[in-house]
């Protein structure tokens, strides 16, 4: 389980979250609500190390990680998938997933898991990231942080841009991962997609988790939407 | 074998084979050809690879080259262990210097490695007593001999240069190619996303700026016993801009690019210069025409046109 306790972060003396706290737990989907600078995507920067906690803690299955090196954390088994990809533009699809399995030195049998998830990557392993369509980047974004095989997927706006085909397989591929009893925290805009996976809804506001609700809750009040993200 | 590996073993083969067909004069140009390729080489391990600008190389090519040099003159070391001493030297400046500009990045890192670059040659000409300072010091004939065979016979520093380049090829060609070159490539392309899949990028750097010194260091001691030389021109600021030259106009980040480049840059001016004195402009002009239509060098525009498998 993925918990964050009282925590504050930020960019220099600019606060950003503050006193936060949450938690996600194994297969569930716990979605981020706010408006745009809420600090949603400060938050998954705080659980990767890219932002350090000024206080409080973060806690993966009972150890402490807010004082790790960044790059330890993912070896931890959390997976990150930022706004815009970033892929390795350069490499193939077959490269990029095999950065992903040598950092933890998985094998072919994760890679067959993967491509199984996805497909359509199956069928562009040679061909650059960068000539990818939109869709097809984040697929390999999400696959190759699959290659880690990670307990905790942290997702931020991972249907931005696609088209609506491109966001039914992304959100079946959340889905399925949830069924494996991965944890995901999923960062999205799309109320409606929300509503669909969700098990939780959080809304964040001006860096802080202010009200956690089921989709039914949030069903049944949706001035709840017009409050805290504007809708 | 795959196509990759056959195209640089070829390349090796021709170099050698090439020994037998060329004139003298031409023995001498490709032996120095094939020694700054393998300093180019091991700025291309940094700079192609990695994405690690570094305006300071020079330092790491005079490491080597003193290293090797004040080895042999001052203590009389044989010239073996004293070409082992250059290397070592090489390495443990790179180690150093890596430790402390890879705290910076970009701008900063260039400036900060072009500063340690000028700090080494301005230490050379203050111990100018031991260094001969400015003027530097030949390595006498008798001394770059070794188990029988004269390194400054033209053929024998052909073979030299050609066994060191062969061995720097294929070793290039091995590291990239590995799980560690993959990651070197992924920090070029993206630092923070190959953090965010578990590598610790400051090591991998740290093992990309150790390697490229290393490398450079071997080049800078082998042009010193080879070419019977050693002097504080090799660490001034050319020698720091020749192989990020060489580099882009072969490729950065293709194996044989750095050679390809540097043979480019010294044929066009050993050519050009036998044409008109004004064989600078020449090699301005051509330099200008490459960058703005290959923009990504000879080799790295031939892998975008078609050899994608050219590492």
């Amino acid at each position: 389980m993925l918990e964050l306790r009282n925590l504050d972060a930020g960019y220099g003396k600019v606060q950003v979250l503050r006193d936060l706290s949450l938690h996600a737990r194994p297969g569930e989907i716990l979605c981020l609500l706010g408006r745009n600078g809420a600090g949603k995507s400060t938050l998954m920067k705080s659980i990767m190390g890219l932002v350090r906690a000024q206080a409080g803690s973060i806690w993966l299955d009972g150890q402490r990680i807010d004082q790790l090196p960044a790059w330890q954390v993912p070896r931890l088994g959390i997976g990150y998938i930022p706004q815009g990809r970033r892929l390795f533009n350069e490499m193939t699809v077959a490269e990029n997933l095999q950065i992903g399995l040598m950092a933890r030195r998985k094998g072919a049998d994760v890679r067959e898991n993967v491509l199984n998830m996805f497909p359509r990557l199956r069928d562009r392993l040679n061909q650059r990231a960068d000539t990818l369509s939109g869709g097809e980047q984040q697929m390999l974004a999400t696959a190759r942080a699959l290659c880690l095989e990670p307990g905790v997927l942290l997702l931020d706006e991972p249907t931005e841009g696609l088209q609506p085909s491109m966001i039914s397989l992304i959100r079946a591929a959340v889905v399925a991962l949830r069924k494996q009893g991965v944890a995901i925290v999923l960062v999205e805009q799309r109320v409606e997609a929300v509503l669909q996976v969700a098990d939780r809804v959080t809304f964040v506001e001006n860096g802080q988790c202010v009200l956690t609700v089921t989709p039914s809750e949030l069903h049944a009040d949706e001035s709840l939407l017009h409050r805290y993200v504007g809708v | 074998m795959s196509r990759a590996v056959g195209l640089h073993l070829g390349v090796i083969a021709a170099l050698l084979a090439l020994q037998f067909v060329l004139p003298a004069y031409h023995h001498g140009v490709l032996a120095r050809v094939m020694v700054m390729a393998v300093f180019a080489m091991g700025y291309n391990v940094m700079f192609g690879y990695t994405g690690l600008l570094s305006l300071g190389h020079a330092m790491f090519f005079a490491a080597g080259m003193y290293g090797m040099g004040l080895a042999m003159k001052q203590w009389d070391v044989p010239l073996v262990p004293a070409f082992l001493l250059g290397i070592a030297a090489a390495f443990l400046l790179a180690l150093v210097v890596g430790v402390l500009a890879l705290r910076t990045a970009g701008v900063a890192f260039m400036i900060v490695t072009l500063m340690f670059s000028q700090s080494l040659f301005l230490a050379i000409l203050h111990f100018g007593a031991i260094t001969r300072g400015d003027e530097g010091f030949a390595l006498a004939r008798s001394l770059r001999q070794v188990a029988g065979l004269d390194l400054a016979a033209p053929a024998t520093r052909y073979f030299a240069a050609w066994g060191l380049f062969s061995v720097v090829l294929l070793g290039t060609l091995a590291l990239v190619r590995s799980r560690r070159g993959r990651v070197l490539v992924a920090i070029r392309e993206n630092e923070e996303r190959t953090r965010m899949l578990g590598y610790d990028v400051w090591r991998h750097k740290l093992m990309a700026v150790v390697v490229s010194g290393t490398i450079c260091g071997a080049a800078g001691a082998a042009y010193g016993v080879l070419f019977g030389y050693v002097g504080a021109s090799f660490s001034q600021v050319p020698y720091s801009i020749f192989p990020l030259l060489w580099v882009l106009l072969g490729g950065a980040g293709t194996v044989i690019g750095p050679f390809v480049g540097t043979l480019f840059m010294f044929y066009l001016i050993d050519l050009s210069s036998g044409l008109t004195d004004a064989y600078m402009l020449v090699v301005g002009v051509a330099l200008v025409l490459l960058t703005l239509f290959l923009p990504r060098g000879l080799m790295g525009s031939l892998r975008d046109r078609g050899m994608k498998w050219l590492p």
